[in-house]
């Protein structure tokens, strides 16, 4: 029987795919910024949106997909306001989240299964609703960073230079933090809120040790990202492993092997 | 004539610290090239940063181009390299796609590049004489030339306005020679008004119009031949 006979894994390999392309593409512009722990604080957010919809009996994707877009904008809106440095914005945020989350997780009583499915990931359970959600969400996520790409680039180059030349640098932050936590939200069923942000920054690290210029850097996160999630899938179904485990662990095999072949040239 | 920069009657102190420039009053007329030069810590770059509207004045105003500076709209006019510089990101980052970045306020946020843009990026890398290292990582070039590169990224968005603050800092002397005769060049070519702040002036001090020395307000303003003596290596002003 072939990997793609199965229904499950035909929809596992799809979701798969948006979120392999999407989380390294939106985590390129934070690992360059030097952001790259917001994925950790969003996902702890995210949690206490997941949470928040078991408490109130709605689809807990949704309520995450509102907590992690409302935590990374007011994360960015705590940094540009200099009421606090960005890692001390990242810690409000990070703990918050985490202490919301278990007060309502205990509150609604469900600490459970289908919980732990949010924070492992739970790729095989996806269904098509899932699917279309994800779809309409990540294809609308990589449009905007088409669409933004060379602000998107400008900024991460020099901000003040590109403030006082007119760009609306404040503008770019608050869309690059929404579609962070967007990106959390959707990648939540596939590696789980603990370890989506590796999927956001290990591509863009190993691409950054191989690639020769911006673009390449940007390409090939995003191939590595859908390499990563496709193979975990793959290796996990044969070796009846857990997919988001599996998937963050060949991408980190990637950047090591990256940043090897880059000791190795530069030697 | 119209003036690019008016600083009228300007003081500026940070929060709680002492005063950084008292009672300036400064006027450039569109087209000029201005060298400010004076001590480290004598406000050469707070003055910039309040011409361009990045710092606002406790009192006095600061005008671009007869807007006060800081809801000046037409930003695209102006060019800025800032003092120490440096790539905010850890990617690699080709010559082009740097001087392309300085292009997309002149092109518009969302908007593609068209041919009229990728000609004015190739024809600012051409100007700084790095059109064969187009498609080189910055990081690989020297500091002189990865100074050049920065210039034609501010370039590329064809200012009519240019501030440069410490443009060669730790860059060897030739390439400060060779740096200032192509800011010479760019001036009589494109005709745009250049501040360039330095405390080492002596390279440009032969191709600037006027000179401003700035020691917490501005102690000379005229042309470098006039600059008195003991203050002609403007990194040791004496009073």
């Amino acid at each position: 029987m072939s990997i793609l006979d199965a229904d499950f894994m035909r929809l596992a390999f799809a979701t798969g795919a948006i979120v392999g392309l999407l989380a390294p593409a939106v985590g390129f512009f934070l690992v360059q910024r030097r952001m790259s722990l917001i994925g950790d604080g969003i996902g702890h957010a995210a949690f206490a949106g997941v949470a928040a919809g078991y408490l109130l009996g709605v689809s807990p994707v949704a309520t995450a997909l509102a907590a992690s877009v409302l935590a990374a904008v007011g994360i960015e809106w705590l940094r540009s306001r200099k009421g606090a440095a960005g890692d001390q914005a990242l810690a409000l945020v990070f703990y918050t989240g985490i202490a919301a989350g278990v007060v309502l997780v205990s509150a609604a009583g469900a600490l459970n299964a289908n919980l732990f499915a949010f924070l492992f990931g739970s790729i095989l359970t996806v269904t098509k609703s899932d699917l279309a959600l994800v779809a309409s969400l990540g294809i609308a996520g990589l449009a905007l960073v088409g669409v933004l790409y060379r602000g998107l680039v400008a900024v991460s180059l020099d901000p003040e230079g590109a403030h006082v030349s007119g760009l609306p640098v404040a503008f770019l932050n608050i869309v690059l933090a929404g579609l962070a936590g967007v990106t959390i939200a959707v990648s939540m069923r596939v590696v789980g809120i603990l370890l989506i942000a590796a999927l956001m920054v290990l591509p863009v690290i190993a691409a950054g040790r191989i690639a020769w210029s911006i673009r390449s850097t940007f390409l090939l996160a995003m191939g590595i990202g859908l390499l990563s999630v496709l193979a975990g899938l793959t290796v996990s179904y044969y070796a009846d492993l857990a997919p988001g485990g599996a998937i963050v662990l060949l991408a980190a095999a990637v950047t090591l092997g990256a940043m090897v072949v880059r000791a190795a040239a530069t030697r | 004539m119209q003036l690019a920069v008016s600083l009228r009657d300007v003081s500026f102190a940070y929060p709680g610290g002492p005063a950084i420039l008292s009672d300036v009053d400064l006027d450039v007329p569109s087209g000029e090239f201005v060298g400010i030069a004076g001590p480290n810590g004598g406000g050469k770059t707070t003055l910039v940063r309040l011409a361009l509207g990045l710092e606002r004045p406790q009192s006095g105003e600061a005008l671009l181009y007869g807007q006060p500076a800081h809801r000046f709209a037409d930003r695209v006019r102006l060019g800025y390299l800032a003092q120490r510089t440096m790539l905010g990101i850890d990617a690699p980052v080709t010559v082009g796609e740097l001087v392309a970045a300085g292009r997309v306020p002149r092109r518009g946020l969302a908007r593609p590049f068209g041919l009229q843009d990728r000609s004015a990026v190739r024809s600012a890398i051409e100007r700084v004489g790095l059109a064969d290292r187009a498609d080189s990582p910055i990081q690989r070039l020297s500091g002189g030339q990865q100074q050049r590169a920065y210039i034609a990224k501010a370039l590329a968005g064809e200012p009519d306005l240019l501030v440069l603050d410490e443009p060669t800092a730790g860059v060897d002397a030739d390439s400060q020679e060779s740096f200032a005769a192509l800011l010479e060049e760019l001036h009589l070519e494109l005709g745009a008004t250049i501040l360039y702040v330095s405390h080492e002036f002596g390279a440009v001090e032969r191709y600037v119009q006027r000179l401003v020395l700035v020691r917490g307000g501005i102690a000379f303003e005229g042309p470098p031949w006039a600059l008195p003596p003991p203050w002609h290596d403007p990194s040791h002003v004496h009073p």
